[in-house]
């Protein structure tokens, strides 16, 4: 059966593994290199990648990163962060990438979705959508990691972005995200049932019971964390095991 | 030491190939010149894309026949092993024949999405290629294509329905996830194939 994917991510800056608490404050959490060999070990289903930084220099720094982290990862990874471009997206899987993750180029300009599955294939092509709740209380799409509301409402977008050619749609609840109260269940089953392609929950995770809640009530086919796995409150080991004791079917090979 | 080709083309990201072949101490040529593929004595065809544009590249290049007339193992990864089948519904395309199979697109249903992507099993696995492979092992799968079940099928994952997860015919072998993304277990498929 098609296990449930659990998911860390490891957002980076400077060449540096940090967290967002509400993607505002930032705090230090090793080396991502180390981090993602150790989590491949442990069990981690992928790997997420993201880039927080905006200068050139650190982009070259990221780019580095990702050669040396194929090198040594024996599951898939994907990376994001600022992607706009084919040959951004071209840079990244030569390094050794196995997807890509974008979000507001793809909001600004959605045919680049289109571009890019034509270019790449779909199962390459994630896009990652940053959700909040707008004034009249329906979730919308939001730019720049979350700073910016769009009109876009989140499930229109999800959907627009599967039949633009997305492999998979990676949902952030920004409601939730830091939090630790779990993810956005309502929403994230709406999302998961109006397309067809998978969707990766992400924001909120705090405890092992809200990944089984995200799988279930959720209908989430993978679900991303950072803060919980980097300082070690939640083992992935521990969280499959849990999982596996709830019924929901995990890989648990190692 | 044995020499290892990677057979070059439009189809892929063969930089993950490449690299869990060096975490195996082995060093792979990646290559589309035909002496070369010919004289190598393990041969691997990598994947990723779309049937058409990758079978209309290969029998431009003339690397359609190399590949079919190769008498060293050969191992065919995701989008290879359908290419080594006999048509493809993606872009209704004519594919190398090698194999019996054909190619047939899933269609999502009941909250089962496409692509088939992440971790599953495979319900049957046989023969060389899966030897000290636990059975319940998960590999990584990501395709929205799929070829049917055969007398070549040496293993079969269930994902909306029963299909090929792993193909071997005389020399050719092929298996539809990603041996070089699937942790110990993929490591241990590619071992079987480099070292028998």
């Amino acid at each position: 059966m098609l296990a449930k994917r659990i998911i860390p991510c490891l957002d980076i800056k400077d060449g540096q593994t940090v967290k967002g608490i509400q993607f505002e404050q930032l705090r230090f959490a090793g080396d991502p290199v180390v981090l993602a060999e150790l989590y491949a070990k442990q069990g981690a289903d992928e790997l997420v990648l993201l880039d927080i930084t905006a200068t050139v220099e650190a982009r070259n720094t990221f780019a580095d990163l990702i050669l040396r982290t194929a090198k040594v990862l024996d599951i898939p990874f994907t990376v994001g962060g600022g992607i706009d471009s084919i040959a951004a997206v071209e840079a990244l899987l030569r390094a050794g990438a196995d997807k890509v993750s974008i979000n507001s180029a793809a909001l600004k300009r959605p045919e680049l979705i289109d571009e890019l599955a034509q270019a790449f294939g779909n199962q390459c092509i994630v896009v990652a959508i940053d959700a909040n709740i707008g004034s009249d209380g329906d979730w919308y799409a939001y730019l720049n990691g979350g700073r910016i509301a769009t009109d876009r409402k989140v499930i229109n977008w999800a959907i627009e972005a599967a039949e633009r050619g997305a492999g998979e749609i990676l949902l952030t609840s920004m409601a939730q995200d830091g939090t630790k109260d779990g993810f956005a269940l309502e929403l994230t089953r709406a999302v998961s049932e109006a397309i067809t392609i998978p969707l990766i929950a992400s924001g909120g995770a705090g405890t092992m019971h809200h990944f089984a809640d995200v799988f279930v009530q959720g209908g989430a086919d993978a679900a991303l964390a950072a803060s919980v796995f980097h300082f070690g409150e939640i083992s992935i080991p521990a969280l499959k095991q849990y999982l596996t004791e709830q019924g929901i079917p995990v890989r648990q090979d190692q | 030491m044995k020499e290892v080709v990677i057979v070059k083309y439009n189809a892929g990201n063969v930089q993950s190939v490449q690299y869990a072949l060096d975490r195996l101490g082995v060093r792979a040529v990646w290559s589309d010149d035909p002496a070369t593929i010919r004289g190598a004595d393990r041969v691997i065809f990598p994947g990723v894309g779309a049937a058409k544009p990758a079978m209309q590249y290969l029998k431009a290049a003339g690397l359609d026949a190399v590949i079919c007339g190769l008498k060293q193992p050969v191992l065919g990864i995701c989008l290879g092993l359908q290419l080594f089948c006999t048509h493809s519904e993606e872009g209704d395309t004519d594919c190398m024949g090698i194999v019996p199979n054909s190619v047939r697109k899933f269609v999502p249903r009941g909250g089962q999405k496409v692509p088939h992507m992440g971790w599953n099993t495979l319900q049957t696995m046989s023969g060389p290629l899966f030897e000290g492979v636990k059975r319940g092992a998960h590999f990584y799968f990501v395709h929205s294509y799929y070829a049917t079940e055969g007398a070549s099928t040496v293993g079969s994952t269930d994902y909306l329905l029963p299909f090929s997860a792993a193909l071997a015919w005389d020399n050719f072998c092929a298996v539809q996830f990603h041996p070089e993304k699937s942790g110990a277990a993929g490591q241990r498929v590619l071992q079987n194939f480099l070292f028998d």
